[in-house]
């Protein structure tokens, strides 16, 4: 168990550009009425984000971009069961039974 | 277990709450956890040098491209703007979060943004769009949880990731996209029905988005402008 004084430092570094980002909005936002437009626009924040990160774990980066098919073909049972119970919990469990079922037998 | 969505349902917002929501998604931090210590140790770093970085940093993608481009001996400055740019996304997401939390103080804001993942981000969203009322406890309880059980899950991975056989056995790393998946459609499910095909459609351009976009970038470049984009495009295609 040790730590070197320039790994301490560039793991503060690090936390200090990764905290910045997460504190600035609640600090800025609260000294400031934010117009209609900006309100509606983080509306879509959410969707969005989540949309674009469910992508982002099916797809490898790189040209052309290619698709991880495992992994489309076991997220179409897990949106039909998250549609269905609407439970975060019960879906993540579907999601990796499923996983580790088609791991199981396809080998 | 809460069910999400039914309207009008009230759920008393309280730390214990905030606790009991973030259950869910724990399977997915303790196994990305995991692999972030494992993946950690095995570039060089200490299990003491782990524990910091998942305690100071606190974001799976970015421990993983730390460790990465630590094996590949990059220099600091590269390694400092790649954490930069992989956790940028959480600007939007604290935006998006902050205009719920104005009535408390600057202090237990910065306590909230600090510890926002896009996990907690989920969770919360999901209140905001089911127009519940969040309270700082109920957030702190969420965020808390969520922190505590990825240092013991990073620090684990550090320690013993020799022992623990293929992850991937069990179907852990589906268990990321599974909740960004619940998240997603929990989102969409709370929306009202005269604008689904509006938000329907935006997934899609979305989808195309990243496909586009990661042809030329990262993925957490791609992510964050499609996340732009789309939100942008929703704006000025709104009714």
């Amino acid at each position: 168990m040790s730590i070197s004084i320039s790994m301490l430092l560039l793991i503060a570094a690090c936390a200090a550009v990764t905290a910045l980002p997460r504190i600035l909005p609640f600090l800025i936002i609260r000294n400031l009425k934010l117009p209609n437009q900006v309100m509606k626009w983080l509306g879509y924040i959410p969707v969005c984000i989540l949309t674009a990160l469910v992508v982002s774990n099916f797809i490898e980066e790189g040209e052309p971009v290619s698709f991880d098919w495992q992994t489309i073909t076991i997220m179409v049972p897990t949106i039909l069961f998250a549609i269905w119970t609407k439970s975060l919990l019960l879906t993540v469990l579907f999601g990796m039974l499923l996983m580790a079922a088609l791991r199981f037998f396809m080998g | 277990m809460e069910v999400i969505g039914k309207a009008g349902e009230k759920v008393r917002l309280d730390f214990k709450q905030g606790v009991k929501d973030c259950i869910p998604t724990l399977l997915g931090y303790i196994s990305i956890g995991i692999a972030a210590g494992v993946v950690g140790v095995a570039a060089g770093m200490s299990a003491l040098e782990v524990a910091l970085l998942s305690i100071l940093v606190y974001a799976g993608s970015a421990q993983f491209i730390f460790a990465a481009l630590l094996l590949d001996g990059s220099p600091a400055a590269a390694i400092i703007l790649t954490t930069f740019i992989v956790n940028l996304r959480h600007f939007l997401m604290s935006a998006t979060l902050a205009p719920h939390f104005t009535r408390y103080s600057v202090g237990r804001n910065i306590g909230i943004g600090i510890l926002l993942t896009d996990e907690t981000f989920g969770v919360a969203a999901g209140k905001v769009q089911q127009k519940q009322r969040m309270s700082v406890s109920w957030m702190n309880g969420l965020n808390i949880t969520a922190y505590l059980c990825w240092i013991i899950a990073c620090i684990a991975g550090a320690l013993f990731g020799n022992w623990i056989a293929e992850p991937e056995m069990f179907g852990l790393d589906f268990a990321l996209t599974a909740m960004f998946l619940a998240l997603l459609v929990l989102q969409l499910d709370a929306i009202d029905p005269v604008n689904i095909k509006h938000y329907l459609k935006l997934v899609l351009y979305i989808a195309v988005l990243m496909l586009i976009l990661s042809c030329f970038m990262s993925s957490h470049m791609a992510v964050l402008l499609a996340t732009i984009i789309g939100a942008t495009i929703g704006v000025i295609t709104e009714k």
